[in-house]
């Protein structure tokens, strides 16, 4: 199939292209950026005037729910969701049932994302069997079987011993470990940020410490044993101050922010708002602005969905009690387009943020439109409003706490392999 | 700005907390409580008010001295009382809170009282009932207790009318209190000037400052001078879970002992929402004492309660 | 219109009222006041019988008919009704008898206090429009309003009544 995108404003910040620009694809690749290659005649053309014609976008966490969690969501919805977002490339963390332990449930995993065809799926294995914290997985198998990396989820290992020594495992092959460091005892059972609002609320907080704590020993670790870890989901000023120091050091370490952590804060949760239930929780305006800077001098490499739908029953229920998570595929672009907007950074460096960042953290090909690169596309109006409303997400979980907001940005196109997988 | 607990015109619709409510509001309900002190010491007790309307008692968590305070206060009013011990028990049958309320909507209740371990329980049973029913809070958590923050101001207001200048001290287990976060809002809203906590650092929540209180962490600097002493229950559980290392240090620190007494105003009164655990936060004398309003507020209780119901239920042309 | 003095008024149900309790007899009467005018009038009345009379007040706001359409409407002051109910013969004093529903009201609180021997109505001013089988006994006049009017009783700061007419606040 050959496809011409033609007038479109293209974005490639890898390639350091911002500019009008045509793209020209066949068999699944860019075979052209700007002039068509000799002989070129579409079968398809892509009107994208007034359009960005950007790399389709690498989320760095999206929970497609199986195995185990059907009822919360499926593969097909899922990855149908991350198609209308203009997610070509995600990976999923490991906290499914079972725990992506084994190498046969990811390649089983891996298996069905192929033949639906939507977007790419690039499982990170447990760190440890089932998540315990106790023993290590068998990290080779797993990185054979499709693993990009390996993770703990939302669960922190406590036996220190333990994560020491699934580090230096992991550093022995090279492997990068994706951890959102969290102490375990001073986050137990602590449903929102430790602060004035979780006071008035009579919720359990979960003080600044349990994270800047974690990611002080967990810094030191990875400096230690030479491994490569990447920061999940920071929420704390202190912690964005904790890795731009670390950077500095030459330490080997990334780190993202949720595309929720962006915008919101604890005042979000206004009269006990159980879509405003995340993991980690959300901060005070302050913690929000050092994260929104932190994107801007590059201490934080990259925003991610988290994506996390949830059924309406389990956050129909008093705020603690309801299970923590917002869907996000869909969000994504217009929720990083206006981190740009509000922190006057350009549109080229808020692609990058999803695109050409998350990729060279994940270590996979895509993120850029570089010749001969797969022609994953995601072609948005960044001008187009839209509300959030149940009845437009494709996702399962209808569950964010931008329900009723209007965002700026929709998808228009998105092609995976030079295929169009959504249309809007 | 919205605010779940009015209507439109600025009625009351729900009490959820006393957080965000105006001032004339409170006063509207401390007003009309003073009615119903009257009622109480009369031959017959009842009015007719809430003849015909059913109160629901809808209590996710055991407390049978709050409900009968309810229960009494609704049948002053000639309503019909309901009764429903939720307990954990028919929770863990899988029957949802929504699930629960449903079925007594189904019923025609008319009012619901809720009592629920989980902050902002009230807030979210009052968001899914219809307009015909109100929610009163009777305990969410550790976030409101706005019945018993209205009756223990009403007790301050009737030994010592002139608020705009009083030194009002609450000791003790903060953190866990929603007794205390609801009395704060109330004490603060009706423009007490000087609002204090005493209590171990270990039993402050967060940026309690913020609250519009001065924390102090000395039973003598604490009472310095001060009109109104508010009790708080410290419950077992503090002591296993390394906030506090034992019942008999907590007395000698913050328990209130004649001693302790004696460094507020001489004519200071002694308040404590019960049940008291005599010998921890309180010494007996102290509590049986001359200062201590302890058993009046009691009956305050049932009269502010009737108040709230009896505003709660009326029309508004 | 030209509005009577409320104080000749009241001189003229203070006789008629003087003579009602020698007919029963002081310890066996009781006047009772309906807030706020009927207060002020029972007040000025106890005090021109110079006799020591059984005397009340009450708010009847908590008997009111109209609690499902409009609340209460303003905080109820709190009703004192310190003696014996039962066989007393109960004046109930108030300023303007209208439709004949604040009467119903305060009698149905009376009659949670005890079994009264008798009650006798006393007005200042019969607006006529009852609305009930109420007719008050001993009326200072009869003045015809229209619904769109309100007649108010107030008092001076030295507690001389006056008498004002005003468009109705709620029709």
């Amino acid at each position: 199939m050959k496809i011409h995108i033609k007038n479109g404003h293209l974005i490639d910040p890898k390639n350091k292209i911002d500019a009008k620009q045509d793209v020209y694809i066949a068999a699944g690749k860019i075979v052209g950026i700007g002039q068509a290659p000799t002989g070129f005649i579409a079968n398809q053309t892509i009107d994208a005037t007034d359009l960005i014609v950007a790399p389709g976008f690498v989320d760095l966490s999206a929970r497609l729910r199986e195995p185990g969690s059907e009822h919360k969501a499926t593969l097909t919805s899922e990855l149908q969701a991350a198609a209308a977002g203009g997610v070509t490339s995600l990976a999923c963390p490991p906290d499914t049932n079972p725990v992506l332990d084994e190498p046969g449930l990811v390649e089983m995993l891996k298996h069905r994302a192929k033949q639906l065809n939507l977007a790419h799926v690039y499982p990170l294995g447990a760190l440890t069997r089932k998540l315990e914290g106790k023993l290590l997985t068998e990290m080779c198998e797993l990185t054979a079987a499709g693993c990009v990396g390996f993770s703990q989820a939302d669960i922190a290992i406590i036996d220190t011993q333990v994560l020491w020594r699934a580090f230096e495992y992991a550093a022995t092959f090279g492997y990068t470990i994706f951890i959102r460091a969290e102490d375990y005892y001073l986050a137990k059972d602590g449903v929102a940020h430790d602060g004035e609002i979780a006071s008035r609320l009579g919720l359990k907080g979960i003080p600044t410490a349990a994270e800047c704590l974690a990611i002080a020993s967990i810094l030191r670790i990875a400096h230690e044993t030479k491994t490569k870890v990447h920061l999940c989901r920071l929420s704390t000023a202190e912690s964005v101050d904790l890795v731009r120091q670390a950077k500095k050091q030459g330490i080997q370490v990334t780190a993202d922010v949720s595309a929720q952590h962006c915008h919101l804060t604890d005042h979000d949760i206004g009269y006990f708002n159980s879509h405003a239930n995340l993991k980690p929780p959300l901060r005070s305006t302050r913690d929000k602005a050092a994260l929104c800077q932190g994107l801007k001098d590059g201490s934080i490499d990259a925003i991610c969905s988290d994506h996390t739908p949830v059924n309406d029953d389990a956050k129909l229920l008093p705020f603690a009690e309801a299970e923590a998570g917002a869907t996000g595929l869909e969000l994504l672009l217009p929720l990083a387009l206006k981190w740009a907007a509000d922190n006057k950074a350009s549109l080229s460096d808020a692609v990058a943020k999803i695109t050409s960042q998350p990729a060279s953290i994940l270590g996979i090909a895509g993120g850029h439109l570089s010749l001969n690169a797969d022609a994953d596309i995601a072609i948005f109006n960044p001008q187009l409003e839209w509300k959030i409303e149940a009845s437009q997400l494709i996702s399962q979980g209808k569950n964010t706490p931008f329900l009723g907001l209007t965002l700026t940005g929709k998808m228009q196109y998105t092609l995976l392999h030079g295929q169009i997988s959504y249309q809007g | 700005m919205y605010n779940p607990q009015l209507d439109n015109d600025g009625n009351l619709k729900h009490l959820l907390t006393i957080e965000g409510l105006p001032k004339k509001i409170l006063t509207q309900i401390l007003d009309t409580a003073e009615t119903f002190v009257g009622v109480a010491e009369r031959d017959i007790k009842k009015v007719p008010l809430l003849r015909g309307k059913t109160v629901c008692n809808i209590f996710f968590e055991n407390s049978t001295r709050t409900r009968t305070t309810f229960e009494i206060a609704a049948k002053r009013l000639s309503a019909d009382v309901i009764n429903l011990n939720v307990g954990t028990s028919s929770q863990s049958k899988g029957e949802t809170i929504l699930d629960t309320v449903d079925n007594l909507i189904a019923m025609h209740a008319d009012m619901f009282v809720v009592r629920h371990g989980q902050s902002g329980a009230a807030h979210f049973i009052a968001q899914h009932v219809p307009d015909n029913i109100s929610v009163i809070n009777a305990g969410d958590g550790r976030h409101a207790h706005p019945t018993q923050g209205l009756l223990d101001v009403f007790t301050v207001r009737r030994y010592k009318p002139d608020m705009h200048n009083l030194r009002v001290a609450l000791v003790g287990d903060v953190l866990h209190s929603r007794v205390a976060r609801s009395e704060i809002h109330a004490l603060t809203t009706l423009g007490v000037p000087e609002v204090r906590v005493i209590a171990p650092k270990t039993l402050l929540p967060a940026g309690v400052e913020k609250l519009g209180v001065q924390v102090f962490h000395d039973m003598k600097a604490g009472l310095k001078d001060v009109d109104v002493i508010m009790m708080l229950r410290l419950q077992n559980e503090r002591m296993t879970g390394a906030l506090l290392p034992s019942a008999q240090e907590y007395f000698k620190t913050f328990g209130l002992t004649p001693e302790k007494l004696s460094y507020a105003k001489p004519d200071a009164i002694v308040m404590h929402p019960g049940p008291m655990n005599r010998g921890v936060e309180i010494d007996s004398s102290v509590a049986d004492g001359s200062q201590s309003v302890i058993l009046p507020q009691v009956t305050y209780g049932i009269a502010v309660r009737m108040a709230v119901m009896a505003i709660l239920a009326g029309g508004n042309a | 219109m030209q509005l009577p003095n409320p104080e000749t008024l009241l001189a003229e149900i203070t006789a008629k009222i003087q003579t009602q309790l020698e007919i029963n007899g002081a310890p066996n009467t009781a006047l009772v006041g309906i807030h706020s005018g009927g207060v002020w009038l029972m007040q000025r009345i106890l005090a021109s019988t110079k006799q020591d009379v059984a005397h009340g007040m009450l708010d009847a706001a908590l008997y009111r008919d109209d609690y499902a359409q409009r609340g209460l409407k303003t905080e109820p002051k709190p009703s004192n009704i310190a003696f014996d109910v039962t066989d007393k013969h109960i004046i109930l004093i108030d300023d303007i008898f209208y439709t004949g529903r604040t009467t119903r009201a305060a009698m149905n609180e009376l009659f949670d206090y005890g079994r009264p021997a008798s009650i006798t109505l006393a007005v200042l001013i019969n607006r006529g429009g009852a609305e009930l089988p109420i007719v008050p006994n001993i009326v200072g006049a009869n003045i015809v309003l229209k619904p769109n009017q309100d007649l108010q009783l107030t008092q001076d700061a030295g507690g001389k009544l006056l008498l004002s007419l005003q468009k109705a606040s709620h029709v």
